[in-house]
């Protein structure tokens, strides 16, 4: 009846999961009472949950990826205390324990921190961008979204229920085969990711769309930002890229449920083919991961700087080159499979290729700030940060991409280093930036400049701190992935590895304090007009936070830079042009179509794992049939008066009149 | 109350003063640029920081201290690549530093060019740079991999010694087919002559490494891969397993003894006087999942053993026991 | 968060849906350039993404097709199995229901009760056809012991064919639903959207079945 699922699967016997489960239980409990008894559960509702606007479901996206970033850092903190201790010794740790948490640690970090976090922003800001007021299926966006919250779900409740893969964060075969892994972990991996997987693509099916069929009148693409030319490739990457992994991951799922033999290895199975296709995948997965920081940086620097992005074509050129040829590259991953010469240095030199149109965009970004006004907020020191940081790990990735470089290095602490290296410089980096810097137009007030300063020292110090011993101890011979150890001299630098992830925590300790602080100083620290850093696209026109409609009327974009422009016409007349003529304006109606549909997945995803048939059928069939009640709706716009409109408008536009006055007082 | 570095709420669009003399493509000037450039220099001190920890690797050396041909022509490579991209990468990082600074908004003496955001000339050389670069590298993936693929046999005077290289869960088993034992965890080998390695795998994907002496390769089960390295001298390197594969992965390393020639005789001799016989039988015991084997030894090895597991007429390992009671299985999976 | 946001998810059951495109016109500060496209462009353009996406996914399948056709572990290969004739029948069926299809889609634009309801159920019999024998095909291969789990050729052979057969199941019961919603609310604008967007789904599914019968069946059978 209940297929594989006992009271065993719960782990009673364990401590570690069990508290984590108590704990994370306690407080999910604790919030969900809080909000019940305030009375905010409609309001929750009817404003986020079932909301179809882009703009709240980037703030959910975001919302998601930065407590998954908790948890996936609280496993980075184990491990690396894990390592410290474990000079022959078994730690605290046992590897059973150890290996489903460093593989949660990889599955959440990119599929759950990295990619809703760039997603979402992606979601708020290019619309506003572009100059229109959705994207161009707002329902699809909230089933994208929920579903992905899904795959989060499921990832999580291993913890209380069963057991993760101990696989790492891209399950191999044989080891991932029923016969290595017989337990639910795997499948906990599959169907979170397949679930999730079908989220992603659907957000990526929204923005190539919205980017290249939804513009304000006379925004050619190259009038463009540069964050929506990088959205675009992004968005195409994952097109081609996500199709890849589900159908990889469905024939692991076929060998494991029903016995076929793709990668098994009797039968004729090939395990080589799923490295092939897998990393046909991951590869554009780690560009789906960095090309969006990339738009972010250019946004942030270009602002900060005072100055225009350098060399607006190139940038686009480079982008659309790094999206092509980072199909070209995917066997990098695997050199000492023993492909043979030939085979190997064609894949090295392509990987080095797409070192080209990166180091095009550093330079550009160089020649953004010279001659510019550089001004230290906290998003330009992210930029900084990142252009130092990345630059050293893309070099170290171009080592790797030397075959033989990489026949003594591969799997090593070496190779960790690297790509945590352009990871959290590239990514992580750009997400923060890209957070600070969109944060009060998504909210209507600034962050706290002082404890985002602190954060990033923290963050960047502790960066260095925890990963260049990693640098050391691979070149050391020390893989990765090791539970123990007994090489005395590998000790030290760990120990210095697990303090740099010390200061890094202290650093999220003040991000999450700068959030704290920054509400309930909010007053303070408001942003008026909605253009608090001197902007230059879109987005900085609406107020901030931008009403459902995003514009009142659409703009018309007469160059690049389309609010820079507007802006300096304003400032020459030193007031506002005419009010325009408001009209009513239709918008999407909200819809639970997308919670629904992720409640059944999650359901379906679970029982699944536990092979519990009878509720993937009826799991099936409930999210079928919310389709089918979504499709029989008979509105799906409601209409916004344009008195409403118009008292919007008025607003902004009188804060704005105000603010240019001050500035025609006081030059 | 905020703190003192708070940048300046903007008004809308506060022209600067430079907003007055900005032209559009005016070549950038310097005399104040360059002076800061050359007191930043400083800054790619960075560079050589951090090369330091790279030197300190000198204490417990193993990629940086091939003791092996393969080993050695590799950490060259390793050496030659990273020194042709520092010679981009220190100037670029130094550079963000310098421009990051001299063209801070406080600072009076930098020209502000609000509207340059092109210049051909520098497109040019922004392309240039990074392709030459990798044009270099390219040439040295090219010819490194070539020379250094692991199937190319080493250039000696005397054939190489025939190992056959099983990982199983959680051990590595040597088969020495042509003096017909075989060895667990530990391989022992003559020194100054190459090895030619078959490796393959009883179970899961594995990696056979031995830092010292240089490359690594995949075994797979069903498949054979081959590899050649050499140890110059005598001496006793680690070897491990670099691709994770299960709970008993951190205890898959073995000691490598390169021994002169005559000892090598020796230890075969020895060995083949004590210890099992390694058949098919032999090895489905060994093929059970276990952790932290002791080295030990066969007498006798049958020589055709390898081929039958590369074949698969000797079915692949086993994998965990899945009673409860079996501390390396967890209580969460299926009975 | 403003009054207006509160308003937000108010039924307004009155209101026609229309096209972006005239609403917006109304205050352009100058030329008229083209802003937002039209909603059956839209449309249209996001499903043909999607239909990209679902063609990648294929590729993998085709290529691990392509790696493991010769693995046959001791078993039955393509050329023992497969029976071309039943592979010529099912195409026929396949491609005369992309002719149906389009003559539903010409009376979905024509509201044209006889041309829609009759050519839909027509591309749902030849469809339903289709299955039918691609269902006989395998349970006959089952039974005689060369079922998905034999081999890694079989595996990849009923997961490639099996994926489309999958997809044209859905196609399926997306037809009868598209039937259901003429039948129910007319032929609304959003409707004929969806209903673009089926034939758009069913002729590519026939394009998938060439390539298919075309890699699998023609070159299996010519080893």
């Amino acid at each position: 009846m209940w297929g594989k699922l006992s009271w065993d699967a719960i782990p009673f016997d364990q401590p570690i999961p069990l508290v984590a489960s108590g704990v994370v239980g306690g407080v999910i409990m604790g919030v969900l009472a809080f909000v019940t008894l305030k009375g905010w559960m409609p309001y929750l509702w009817r404003e986020w949950i079932t909301s179809v606007d882009h703009k709240r479901i980037g703030v959910m996206y975001v919302l998601l990826a930065m407590v998954m970033l908790l948890r996936g850092f609280i496993d980075a903190i184990m491990m690396r205390s894990q390592q410290a201790l474990a000079f022959q010794s078994p730690g605290y740790l046992p590897p059973e324990h150890y290996d489903q948490i460093f593989s949660a640690h990889g599955t959440l970090m990119i599929f759950f921190v990295a990619m809703p976090f760039v997603i979402g922003l992606m979601n708020f800001v290019v619309p506003l961008q572009l100059g229109v007021r959705d994207v161009a299926f707002p329902t699809l966006n909230s089933v994208g979204f929920w579903l992905t919250a899904t795959g989060a779900l499921l990832v999580n409740v291993s913890l209380v229920v069963g057991e993760f893969a101990r696989t790492g964060w891209l399950p191999y075969p044989p080891l991932s085969e029923l016969i290595y892994s017989p337990g639910v972990g795997v499948d906990y991996y599959l169907w979170s990711i397949e679930i999730s997987g079908v989220g992603t693509l659907v957000a990526a099916i929204n923005l190539v769309t919205t980017v290249l069929k939804l513009h304000a009148p006379g925004m050619t693409y190259t009038r463009m930002p540069m964050f929506c030319w990088t959205t675009l490739a992004t968005s195409l990457l994952i097109v081609a890229a996500f199709p890849i992994l589900t159908a990889t991951l469905a024939m692991l799922v076929l060998d494991r449920y029903l016995g076929f033999h793709f990668f098994t290895n009797d039968g004729g199975g090939n395990q080589m083919m799923f490295v092939n296709l897998i990393w046909a995948f991951g590869h554009p997965e780690v560009y789906i991961l960095v090309l969006p920081a990339f738009g972010i940086f250019s946004e942030v620097v270009s602002t900060f700087s005072g100055k225009p992005l350098f060399g607006y074509r190139s940038m686009v050129a480079a982008t659309m080159a790094i999206c092509i040829l980072s199909y070209t590259v995917w066997l990098h991953h695997f050199f000492t499979m023993g492909a043979g010469a030939d085979v190997n240095a064609i894949f090295g030199i392509a990987s080095m290729i797409i070192a080209v149109p990166t180091g095009v965009k550093v330079f550009n970004w160089l020649f953004t700030m010279y001659g510019g006004r550089v001004v230290y907020s906290t998003p330009i020191l992210w930029s900084i940060g990142f252009m130092v940081t990345f630059v050293i790990g893309g070099m170290t990735g171009v080592l790797l991409a030397v075959p033989p470089a990489d026949f003594v290095l591969h799997e090593s602490l070496f190779q960790v280093a690297h790509f945590h290296n352009v990871i959290i410089g590239g990514v992580i980096f750009g997400v923060f930036a890209g957070y600070t810097y969109w944060f009060p137009k998504a909210f209507g007030f600034r962050l706290h400049e002082g404890l985002g300063k602190a954060a990033f020292w923290c963050w960047i110090t502790g960066f260095y701190v925890a990963f260049m011993p990693l640098y050391v101890v691979g070149l050391m011979g020390m893989t990765r992935r090791m539970q123990h150890y007994d090489v005395a001299a590998w000790h030290p630098w760990l120990l210095i590895a697990a303090g740099g992830a010390a200061i890094i925590l202290i650093g999220i300790g003040l991000q999450i304090a700068q959030l704290a602080v920054s509400i309930r100083r909010r007053e303070q620290l408001r942003d008026e007009t909605g253009d608090p850093w001197n902007g230059r696209s879109l987005e900085w026109a609406t107020p901030s936070p931008p009403p459902a409609f995003n514009f009142a009327v659409p703009p018309n974009v007469q160059a690049a830079e389309a609010y820079w422009g507007m802006k300096q016409h304003v400032l020459k007349q030193a007031r506002l042009d005419e009010e325009p003529a408001y009209a009513d304006i239709e918008m999407p109606r909200n819809s639970p179509t997308g919670f629904v549909c992720a409640f059944f997945a999650s359901f379906m995803g679970f029982a699944l794992i536990w092979h519990i048939w009878w509720m993937v059928g009826l799991a099936a069939l409930g999210a079928y049939a919310t389709f089918v009640v979504f499709a029989w709706r008979d509105t799906d716009e409601y209409s916004i008066p344009a008195e409403t409109v118009a008292r919007i408008d008025r607003a902004n536009r009188s804060a704005r009149n105000a603010a240019i006055a001050s500035h025609e007082a006081a030059p | 109350m905020t703190t003192p570095d708070q940048p300046q709420q903007s008004r809308l669009g506060a022209p600067s003063r430079a907003d007055l003399h900005g032209k559009s493509d005016e070549p950038p000037d310097g005399t104040g640029f360059l002076r800061c450039l050359r007191s930043e220099t400083a800054r790619a001190a960075r560079g050589a920081v951090l090369m330091a920890p790279i030197v300190l690797t000198g204490c417990q050396p193993a990629v940086l201290d091939p003791q092996g041909p393969v080993g050695l022509a590799q950490k060259m490579i390793l050496i030659d690549s990273l020194a042709i991209m520092l010679a981009i990468v220190i100037p670029t990082i130094a550079a963000t530093f310098a421009v990051a600074w001299w063209f801070r908004a406080s600072n009076e003496r930098a020209r502000y060019l609000p509207d340059w955001a092109y210049s051909g000339r520098i497109e040019l050389i922004t392309w240039s740079i990074p392709l030459l670069t990798i044009m270099l590298l390219g040439g040295v993936a090219w010819i490194g991999s070539h020379d250094l693929d692991p199937a190319k046999p080493l250039p000696s005077n005397t054939p190489p010694l025939e190992v056959q290289v099983v990982s199983l869960d959680w051990k590595w088993l040597f088969i020495y087919p042509g003096q017909r034992v075989a060895s667990v965890n530990q391989l022992v080998v003559p020194a100054g002559m190459p090895i030619h390695f078959s490796l393959t795998s009883a179970s899961v994907m594995n990696v056979f490494f031995v830092p010292q002496l240089g490359s690594m390769i995949y075994t797979m089960n069903g498949m054979r891969t081959q590899l050649y390295l050499q140890a110059d001298a005598p001496g006793t390197f680690r070897g491990l397993s670099a691709h994770f594969s299960g709970d008993g992965f951190p205890d898959m390393h073995f000691d490598v003894l390169a021994l002169p020639a005559e000892r090598f005789a020796a230890w075969i001799e020895a060995t083949h006087n004590t210890g099992p016989t390694l058949d098919s039988g032999s090895y489905a015991d060994l093929a059970m999942q276990s952790i932290n084997t002791h080295p030990f030894t066969f007498r006798a090895a049958d020589p055709e053993l390898f081929q039958q597991i590369v074949t698969q007429k000797l079915p692949p390992g086993p994998g965990p026991r899945t009673e409860r009671s079996h501390q390396s299985v967890s209580p969460r999976t299926e009975d | 968060m403003t009054a207006l946001d509160a308003a937000a998810g108010r039924n307004d059951p009155d209101r026609l849906i229309h096209e972006q495109v005239s609403s917006h016109r109304q205050h352009t500060l100058g030329h008229a350039e083209r802003g937002l496209a039209s909603k059956r462009v839209v449309t249209a353009f996001g499903f043909w993404i999607f239909l990209v996406s679902d063609i990648i996914m294929f590729s993998a399948f085709f290529a691990t097709y392509a790696v493991l056709v010769g693995n046959t572990a001791g078993g039955p290969s393509g050329r023992e199995l497969f029976n071309l004739p039943n592979v010529a029948l099912e195409t026929a069926f396949l491609l005369v229901s992309s002719f149906t299809c389009g003559v539903a889609s010409i009376g979905a634009r024509a509201h044209s009760g006889s041309w829609f309801y009759g050519a839909m159920a027509a591309t749902f019999i030849l469809g339903a056809g289709f299955l039918s024998i691609e269902l006989r095909e395998f349970a006959s291969m089952v039974a005689r012991g060369a079922g998905p789990t034999r081999s890694a050729f079989l595996s990849a052979f009923f997961t490639l064919v099996g994926c489309h057969g999958l997809h044209i199941t859905a196609g399926l019961l997306w037809l009868l639903t598209m039937m259901a919603q003429v039948f129910a609310k007319g032929y609304r604008p959003d409707i004929l959207r969806r209903m673009l967007c089926f034939s758009l789904f069913w002729h590519a599914l026939d394009i998938i079945w060439v390539a298919i019968f075309t890699v699998v069946y023609l070159m299996g059978v010519a080893q």
